[in-house]
């Protein structure tokens, strides 16, 4: 495998650019469905909720809204975005006629897809803490774990890129893993809930751990086992980040 | 020097073989040409030479250096023009030029001039604001040659620059490689523009079937396949076609039939007599050009 260099750098400033270019267009939508979300499950449903160790609802929910939707952020650049700057825009192949390389072009993908779950997290963090919702300065260690959370997420999308026919294909990665995850990671309720067996197949998802690592950030109280979520997501990137390259190159570079 | 140098080239995409064992040498310079039909392999060969794709057999040098080897240094000093339009339609004309010389690591501040120099020389600086979909076909053209240009290449490889240009935007695309040339830009042109080709190369190679199957300046191309005169023409009664390609062969013109039309090569000293023309309904006669030549060398491959 070749490995990337600073110059996906570039890719990341090429992305950021045309971000912070059409910010307009796409801030509303990653900032007015987690605030949705909220209101309706939080302070909504959240009103005939009582959780067993007497949390309150929202409470709950909030950190877990933050993880998952870190992870929508990461999965749709690296999946719909990568594939329109591929495929239809062709900016991949205008980038590598330049001295980058495909390896520059997969990380600098993946970076930004890390960068918009931070960017994600930062904004819903804010709201939730003006609700009164974050407990402790342990939140700030929020921040890079939904940058190492991002890097996870992107690196799973792009690879599942790499393999996609075609743009329609990305409704399965969403229909069949994103949004199973996002109702069976321990975002809307406690994994007790089910049986040990269906509990043992929810740890699979790989938001779990995100979730669960989030949420003891926001309420104060790290610890518990919560870290072994951390050794999950890095296993997870070391695991997908080198895959995502490998495999782009040989789509790519026939 | 030879600018590009390839030996014993081969690519294959599985079972097929899009390049079958090409040697090429691109002179310092020189204005290159090479020619072929759709699935020639040209396009084919300019992805080995700009490292986008992975060789099969042999060794391309750039600039002395292996393309396996030095990737990234042989990329920074080569603009590619490619034959489908990849500017970034998510960028203004000017962002475009900037954010690709970004990829070159060059300062901010040089990006900018050259930028709008590349602009002016192009005739697009009024349009630098413009987003790439407000931009005519002949615009995005220039400006894919202008985006090739940020890193001041040595070389310059454009696959079909003029391809769907109208008139005017042709002349001028030409008028400004011929002003690159004369900057001591080396380009690498593929195209099946004949006049094109003509007007700019200084050699050419034509390509069929993944082969050169003939190399040199665009007069000895001429001077070695166009004949003196080429006459199309049908017999005149099908059932002796076979008698009258006999004669020809007998008499020593060389011929070539296509869809019932036969194309035949008059050499200098050489005359159709009497009798041939009376078993032959010439529809047309015209002093050879390099469409000619370049018909007569890749027809077997059009008619697959």
């Amino acid at each position: 495998m070749r490995t990337p260099s600073y110059r996906s750098l570039r890719v990341w400033q090429r992305n950021r650019d045309v971000f912070f270019k059409l910010w307009r267009t796409e801030v509303p939508g990653f900032f007015a469905e987690p605030l949705f979300i909220l209101l309706a499950m939080g302070v909504g449903l959240g009103t005939y909720v009582a959780l067993s160790d007497n949390t309150d609802y929202l409470e709950f929910i909030a950190p877990g809204i933050v993880a998952a939707y870190a992870m929508f952020s990461a999965s749709a650049e690296c999946t719909y975005g990568s594939f329109v700057r591929m495929k239809f825009q062709r900016t991949f192949d205008a980038i590598i006629a330049t001295p980058l390389n495909m390896e520059d072009v997969v990380a600098g993908e993946i970076f930004w897809g890390a960068t918009r779950s931070l960017l994600t997290s930062v904004a819903i963090l804010i709201v939730i803490a003006a609700f009164g919702l974050v407990n402790s300065w342990w939140a700030l260690i929020v921040l890079p774990i939904a940058v190492l959370s991002g890097l996870m997420f992107s690196s799973i999308a792009l690879f599942f890129t790499s393999l996609a026919p075609s743009i329609y294909s990305f409704n399965y990665y969403f229909t069949l893993f994103i949004t199973p995850m996002f109702f069976f990671s321990g975002v809307f309720f406690p994994l007790d809930a089910f049986s040990p067996t269906v509990r043992r197949l929810c740890r699979v998802s790989p938001l779990t751990p995100a979730a669960d690592l989030t949420r003891a950030l926001v309420s104060g109280q790290p610890g518990e086992g919560s870290w072994w979520g951390l050794a999950i997501i890095l296993g997870l990137i070391v695991i997908f980040f080198p895959l995502a390259l490998i495999m782009m190159r040989r789509r790519l570079l026939k | 020097m030879s600018l590009i140098k390839a030996r014993g080239v081969v690519k294959k995409f599985g079972s097929i073989t899009a390049v079958n064992g090409v040697d090429l040498d691109v002179n310092e310079g020189e204005c290159f040409g090479l020619l072929g039909p759709n699935g020639a392999g040209k396009t084919s060969l300019v992805r080995l030479i700009i490292a986008a794709s992975p060789i099969t057999e042999g060794t391309i040098w750039v600039d002395g250096k292996d393309i396996t080897k030095m990737p990234r240094q042989i990329k920074a000093n080569l603009g590619v023009v490619p034959q489908e339009e990849n500017l970034d339609p998510d960028l203004t004309v000017l962002e475009n030029l900037l954010v690709f010389s970004r990829y070159f690591d060059i300062p901010k501040k040089e990006a900018r001039q050259r930028a709008l120099s590349n602009l002016q020389f192009f005739e697009l600086q009024e349009r630098q604001k413009a987003k790439i979909d407000e931009l005519s076909g002949g615009m995005k053209r220039r400006l894919l040659i202008a985006r090739a240009l940020m890193s001041r290449p040595k070389l310059l490889i454009l696959d079909e620059p003029t391809v769907g240009l109208d008139p005017q935007t042709r002349h001028l695309v030409w008028q400004k490689l011929v002003a690159l040339k004369g900057q001591g830009v080396t380009l690498l042109l593929c195209t099946q523009n004949m006049e094109e080709a003509w007007r700019l190369c200084d050699r050419l190679a034509i390509m069929n079937d993944g082969k050169i199957v003939a190399l040199g300046t665009p007069r000895e191309l001429l001077a070695r396949y166009g004949s003196t005169l080429i006459i199309e023409a049908r017999p005149r009664y099908e059932e002796k076609k076979a008698a009258v390609t006999a004669k020809l062969t007998q008499h020593g013109f060389q011929w070539q039939e296509i869809e019932g039309m036969l194309y035949i090569y008059q050499g200098d000293s050489q005359v159709l007599d009497e009798e041939l023309r009376n078993e032959l309904v010439i529809t047309s006669q015209h002093a050879p050009t390099l469409e000619d030549v370049f018909l007569r060398l890749t027809r077997r491959s059009l008619r697959e």
